[in-house]
């Protein structure tokens, strides 16, 4: 009795799992909307691979040197308006000791790569633009922002440092600034000419602040005040501070697929998985009848959690995960089978079917835990030394042993406790046993 | 009993398909593909005719250094060269439109030699962690079976069996990719093998489980019975099971094959020769090799036991 209420909650699991993951079936509340999150050989873009030269850099501070090259590059992309670019950094050790630093930027949907490398390898530029005067009277709402300004020479190329500092009285954050010799003079006569117009600061194209000049500034500094917090004055920190990249890079490889090869791998993923689920419970049910029902059932569960935990953690999905999501079907099935044969033989034993699947369940826990362990080992090693594609594959097949494990232990179980006949009649003899045999 | 009785016909089986691969590895050789070379890879579907393949080969030529131009399927052209700087991509590009035939780049891929070289040793030390690994791990499991064979061979017996299931598709995926299809060894090659290694073991693991299970049981039941017995009994019992996850494993996989579309067909190719290498090495080869090495040892000690008594 305990088992079928085990197997009411159970089932209804099942269904509330589907229903949470599934897309586009039924309706759901906005907070358990989530995405699969596609890898670009399935959703189509571009893949660039960059080394980073660390050669004149301190061992120490490489991660913060890559971490700021990483944001940088990141801000760059994300003004080419590309959606959701991603850009990792990759440590690859060559196991000789040496590292080399990688940046890997993925631009899902861009396949205009020479855009793309052009972007990111251009340096950023910083520029101090003055008002101009002639356009305040006539300026209107439609007039563009780089109409209004004109460039006064004094770029990123005359900053020597930038830092942020707190106003001691209002304790609000502004950057402080200090040019360069050259940039001193220069900034010393802009500002001498300028007294009460705007000069503006423009980052990569775009003002990002609006300073009055109210004095002629002769001693090279300067102060930028806004309304930023303290992050956004970092932000900008840094950017003066590496208005050309922390550290050198060089394109080491390309990767471009496109959008219908990829909408066709992945159409083709889905398929197949469809189509070996089928496979697999048609024979599940021929061959173990009322169990492989069971096991039917639970290969669903395993299905839908798989995808759930997909979706959470989230992983992202490539051609190579597809597929090692697909094997690990089949080694959640064997988990079923293994515990069927089992109960099979025991039966022939002369066991009841009640005391048989118990011994089933039991004796083939150690050959699945065994065998599944043997499974994590390869998937946590491709994990470690893999690329995103070979990790991809890595994930998907790890998560689904696990996941098949548990449920093979935990849903087929009660599943079949809560189905098992007490007494042993000829009928539930020929629905538990299996094969040719009746 | 049969395939313990029989066990040499079955080594020598997997001996000559082991022998003939790595001859094939030798000659037509092992296709490295860009990853692991460097180079650049090109596919492009032609949206009105496709050009002939002669007459690609005559545009590039005096671009670039030209590996290979691969036809794949009705429209598309997979082109192999050594790597491309941008400006030579471009003209490349251009040169693709032979007399302005139009066409869509689907996949562009262009490694650096240094990523390749890298890729190819990461992928040997991946291989050889994950045999190394499981074969500790299996030394492991089984260390309370010590007699008549020390767990470590059966450590040794999953190494061979894990050596037979790596060359034998690797050799199948030679031939495959010279006569059938276009394909080389890529990141996905060896993901696949090393999938091929985590299924075997995990098939062996089963069959032995069993014999530690009799083993255990005969001992408990104060049961005489022979080693090869034993084996022989385990492989039987366990036989349904091999054949029927192997089976269902095999059909996902000739599902991906058929509907899995081209970027995963010799992925699954590779699996599916490596599930039937697999399934074959455990029952045929791996347990087969315990009763062989009880064999050896006894042998050894009848030796010994006569030496000692003419001394």
């Amino acid at each position: 009795m305990k088992y079928r209420i085990f197997a009411i909650v159970a089932l209804l699991a099942l269904v509330a799992v589907s229903y949470a993951v599934q897309d586009g079936f039924a309706p759901k509340p906005a907070w358990l909307e989530r995405q699969f999150q596609l890898g670009l050989d399935l959703a189509g873009g571009t893949e660039l691979v960059y080394n980073a030269d660390t050669a004149d850099v301190a061992a120490a501070e490489i991660p913060s040197a890559m971490e700021s090259l990483r944001e940088v590059i990141e801000r760059r992309v994300n003004a080419f308006g590309v959606s959701e670019p991603i850009v990792t950094i990759e440590h690859a050790n060559a196991l000789g000791g040496r590292t080399e630093e990688r940046l890997v930027v993925q631009l899902p949907g861009v396949t205009d790569v020479a855009k793309a490398i052009e972007l990111i390898g251009k340096t950023p530029s910083l520029e101090f633009r003055v008002e101009r005067l002639d356009m305040r009277d006539t300026a209107t709402a439609s007039t563009s922002v780089d109409e209004l300004f004109a460039p006064t020479g004094i770029t990123g190329r005359l900053v020597q440092r930038a830092a942020v500092e707190f106003d001691p009285t209002t304790g609000a954050p502004y950057i402080g600034l200090m040019f360069t010799d050259e940039g001193g003079k220069l900034f010393s006569q802009v500002t001498r000419d300028n007294v009460g117009s705007i000069l503006a600061i423009f980052l990569d194209g775009t003002p990002i602040s609006f300073p009055t000049i109210r004095e002629e500034i002769p001693n090279g500094r300067a102060q930028i005040s806004g309304q930023f917090t303290i992050q956004e004055a970092k932000q900008i920190v840094r950017d003066l501070n590496y208005g050309a990249l922390p550290l050198p890079i060089e394109l080491v490889g390309t990767q471009t697929v496109g959008p219908s090869l990829g909408q066709a791998a992945f159409v083709a993923g889905i398929r197949a998985g469809i189509w070996s689920l089928a496979i697999i419970a048609l024979f599940l049910i021929l061959w173990y009848r009322l169990p492989g029902v069971v096991a039917v059932v639970s290969l669903c569960m395993y299905v839908a959690l798989s995808l759930a935990v997909f979706k959470l953690i989230p992983v992202t999905l490539t051609a190579a995960g597809i597929a090692g999501f697909i094997l690990s079907i089949g080694m959640a099935v064997d988990a079923n089978i293994l515990i069927f044969e089992r109960m099979k033989e025991e039966i022939r034993r002369g066991l009841s079917v009640k005391d048989a699947m118990h011994e089933g369940f039991h004796r083939a826990w150690l050959s699945i835990r065994d065998s599944n362990t043997a499974s994590i080992i390869t998937a946590i090693i491709l994990f470690w030394l893999g690329t995103s594609a070979v990790k991809g594959f890595a994930l998907t097949l790890g998560v689904g042993v696990v996941i098949s494990m548990f449920t093979a232990i935990t849903f087929s179980r009660t599943l079949l406790y809560a189905i098992v006949p007490n007494t042993s009649s000829k009928l539930s003899r020929i629905l538990f046993s299996n094969g040719s045999h009746f | 009993m049969y395939i313990i009785n029989n066990r040499r016909w079955f080594f020598g089986i997997a001996a000559v398909l082991f022998f003939g691969s790595i001859a094939l590895m030798v000659y037509p050789g092992v296709p490295f593909g860009i990853d692991f070379t460097g180079g650049t890879a090109i596919e492009v579907v032609y949206t009105g005719e496709r050009p002939l393949q002669k007459a690609i080969e005559a545009a590039l030529a005096p671009l670039t250094e030209v590996a290979s131009i691969q036809p794949a399927g009705e429209q598309s052209y997979l082109i192999r060269t050594k790597e491309l700087t941008p400006e030579v991509k471009e003209s490349v590009l251009n040169a693709l439109h032979i007399n302005s035939a139009p066409y869509t780049l689907e996949r562009y891929n262009s490694t650096g030699p240094s990523i390749g070289s890298e890729l190819q040793r990461k992928s040997y030390v991946a291989i050889v962690l994950v045999i190394l690994c499981i074969v500790l791990f299996i030394t492991f499991v089984f260390r309370k079976v010590s007699a008549p064979v020390p767990s470590w061979k059966y450590g040794v017996a999953t190494i061979v069996a894990l050596a037979h299931d790596v060359v034998i598709p690797a050799g199948a995926f030679v031939l495959w990719t010279h006569y059938f299809a276009a394909g080389d060894i890529d990141l996905l090659f060896v993901t696949a093998l090393l999938a091929i290694l985590g299924y075997s073991v995990h098939d062996t693991i089963v069959v032995f489980d069993r014999v530690r299970e009799n083993l255990r049981k005969n001992s408990e039941s104060r049961t005489v019975e022979s080693y090869d017995v034993t084996v022989g009994k385990s492989i039987t019992q366990t036989f349904g099971r091999s054949i029927n996850t192997s089976l269902t494993i095999f059909l996902v996989l000739l599902a991906l094959f058929i509907f899995g579309g081209e970027p995963t067909r010799n992925f699954s190719f590779l699996l599916m020769i490596g599930i039937i290498a697999g399934t074959y090495s455990s029952i045929f080869l791996a347990s087969p090799l315990l009763v062989f090495f009880e064999r050896r040892q006894q042998a050894k000690a009848h030796a010994a036991a006569q030496k000692s008594t003419i001394l």
